[in-house]
């Protein structure tokens, strides 16, 4: 890593990574400006986690460099499946996590506190402070995860698929979320499976498949030909409300009804 | 009460009751860390690892604290290298690891025919034979990992919660990972002489568990398992000597029954608890 002078967050320029003998990246090329709102799409086993702790820092790649911008705050939101949720930590004990390079003393200063209880409060669950993790909704366990990424006052926001497994309202309530603090100037760039309840809300979309198969708005990127080339799979794309609707082009052909279904929508 | 008190004018059992008490908060402390990254079974195995460490030393006439401790922090790294590179399943390689290490414990005694009160006490604990040393020993341990869990108490939990992000944070996982292996080694070997090797896995897993059942709380969690452990050893070591039954059993069969109590007192409560407990508003 080196140290950039330019005006992105970070870049990356033919990046390569593997495990074991296999490539799981080749030959990325990536920027993210400054205030970014970026959602990465594509296939499981596609790379998107392998690309998010590229940008992290935590995984060298093997070809390529990785540039950040000098001093940059990067946090990381890992996604809520891989959390024991048994763990005997409440709500403000998690969030005081990010503080692992503060002082050395196990309990939290005065400031510590404050500054835990002010970031509660921006995200609307301060009133949950002592509550033990599993108490949560789905929401709030979320909300506790992206509070202990703000404490560190990031530049840059990654988020491993904020959104499996969670239902419609929940969706929503993530997304608004995040484009609030992306208002606010925080850079974005999250990971999802789903195209069209958060990829073709978001301002910059990037189709990956081991590398990247396009980046720009959902609108230039969404089409069939793109589509077709990051999943392997025929896609239908149609127009509502200005934003593109990705649809399964197999069970499509399979509906001679109303030619959409559930199952369907991507 | 005379009956009671009268074993505490022998200088051996004073001595095993200092150890027994210290052990048992040092297990309890270090095992809140091996319950909740679920190592339980790297404790299990270590301290079956480390009885190679000890028949090869005894045999060999070396000190049996520098032998055994060579081979426990050895067969520590050797199972923290292999869980980290997940080429195999890490309870197979740990199998492999220790098992092995046992057997050859087990083999070395046989051959040179050292069977006896020492193979007995390293097996399943004793209280004669515990001298000075092992007091110092218990002692260094129990200071050394009181010092690395409040030194380094913020990057352990990161570490032991969510060793991702920690790592994304600037956390040294692998150093932390190493760290706790090594203090584990050591209150393994410090411990092994009251608890004996096939007991110790009791010591490490028990307190923790109750203390879990207990809070939801990991700072209050610490501290109640290394208080409920050396609960568990000052009344197993007592036990031991009226009963005139080994160390280890006693102190194993106190936490089990402590652990069986709270389990029951606190079952009907948590099942209540968890039909209260709702998302807040």
């Amino acid at each position: 890593m080196t140290a950039a002078g330019s005006e992105e967050l970070v870049a990356l320029a033919g990046v390569t990574c593997r495990y074991a003998a296999e490539d799981v990246l080749v030959d990325v090329d990536l920027d993210v400006a400054p205030g970014a709102f970026v959602g990465v799409v594509g296939p499981s086993g596609s790379g998107k986690t392998t690309l998010l702790r590229v940008i992290a820092g935590s995984m060298q790649p093997a070809r390529g460099t990785v540039t950040r911008r000098r001093g940059l705050r990067i946090a990381y939101v890992p996604q809520v499946e891989t959390i024991d949720w048994s763990f005997p930590v409440t709500v403000a004990q998690c969030v005081l996590m990010a503080r692992v390079r503060g002082r050395g003393l196990p309990w939290p200063s005065c400031a510590e506190r404050a500054a835990v209880g002010e970031i509660l409060a921006r995200l609307d669950i301060e009133h949950l402070r002592d509550r033990h993790i599993r108490e949560l909704s789905g929401g709030q366990q979320q909300r506790v995860f992206i509070a202990r990424a703000m404490l560190g006052e990031p530049e840059l926001l990654l988020m491993d698929e904020p959104t499996s497994g969670v239902d419609v309202r929940l969706r929503h309530e993530i997304l608004h979320l995040l484009d609030d603090l992306n208002a606010r100037g925080l850079a974005i760039l999250l990971t999802t499976h789903d195209l069209n309840g958060i990829a073709a809300h978001l301002p910059h979309v990037v189709c990956l498949n081991r590398t990247v198969l396009g980046a720009g708005r959902p609108a230039d990127v969404l089409t069939p030909d793109v589509l077709e080339r990051t999943y392997g799979a025929s896609m239908q794309v149609l127009e509502h409300g200005g934003m593109p609707v990705v649809v399964d082009s197999f069970a499509h052909r399979h509906d001679p009804v109303t030619g959409l279904s559930d199952r369907s929508v991507v | 009460m005379d009956e009671l008190l009268r074993p505490l004018q022998f200088e051996f059992f004073r001595n095993g009751l200092m150890v027994a008490t210290m052990a048992g908060a040092l297990c309890g402390l270090v095992g809140v860390y091996v319950v909740l990254k679920g190592m339980s079974y790297i404790g299990h195995g270590l301290s079956h690892a480390i009885f190679g460490g000890f028949a090869a030393s005894t045999l060999l006439g070396i000190n049996f604290l520098l032998g055994a401790g060579a081979w426990g922090v050895a067969s520590a790294l050797m199972i923290n290298g292999v869980t980290r590179r997940r080429v195999i399943a890490s309870d197979a390689a740990i199998g492999v690891i220790t098992t092995a290490s046992f057997a050859l414990g087990l083999a070395l005694f046989a051959f040179f025919d050292g069977e006896g009160a020492s193979f007995d006490a390293a097996l399943f604990g004793s209280i004669l034979g515990v001298g000075t040393q092992d007091v110092i020993a218990v002692a260094v341990v129990s200071v050394m990992a009181s010092a690395l869990v409040f030194l380094r108490y913020r990057a352990l939990l990161f570490t032991t919660f969510d060793p991702e992000v920690a790592d994304v944070s600037g956390v040294n996982t692998a150093r932390m990972d190493a760290l706790l292996m090594l203090v584990l080694a050591g209150s393994i070997l410090a411990t092994m002489k009251i608890l004996g090797v096939t007991l110790i896995a009791a010591a490490l897993v028990i307190p923790p568990s109750v203390a879990r059942m207990l809070t939801n709380s990991f700072s209050r969690m610490l501290w109640m398992s290394a208080t409920i452990g050396a609960l568990c050893g000052f009344a197993g070591m007592n036990l031991s000597y009226h009963l005139d039954v080994q160390s280890g059993p006693t102190i194993v069969l106190v936490a089990a029954t402590i652990f069986g109590v709270i389990f029951m007192a606190t079952s009907p409560l948590s099942r209540r608890g968890q039909r209260r407990v709702r998302p807040a508003a």
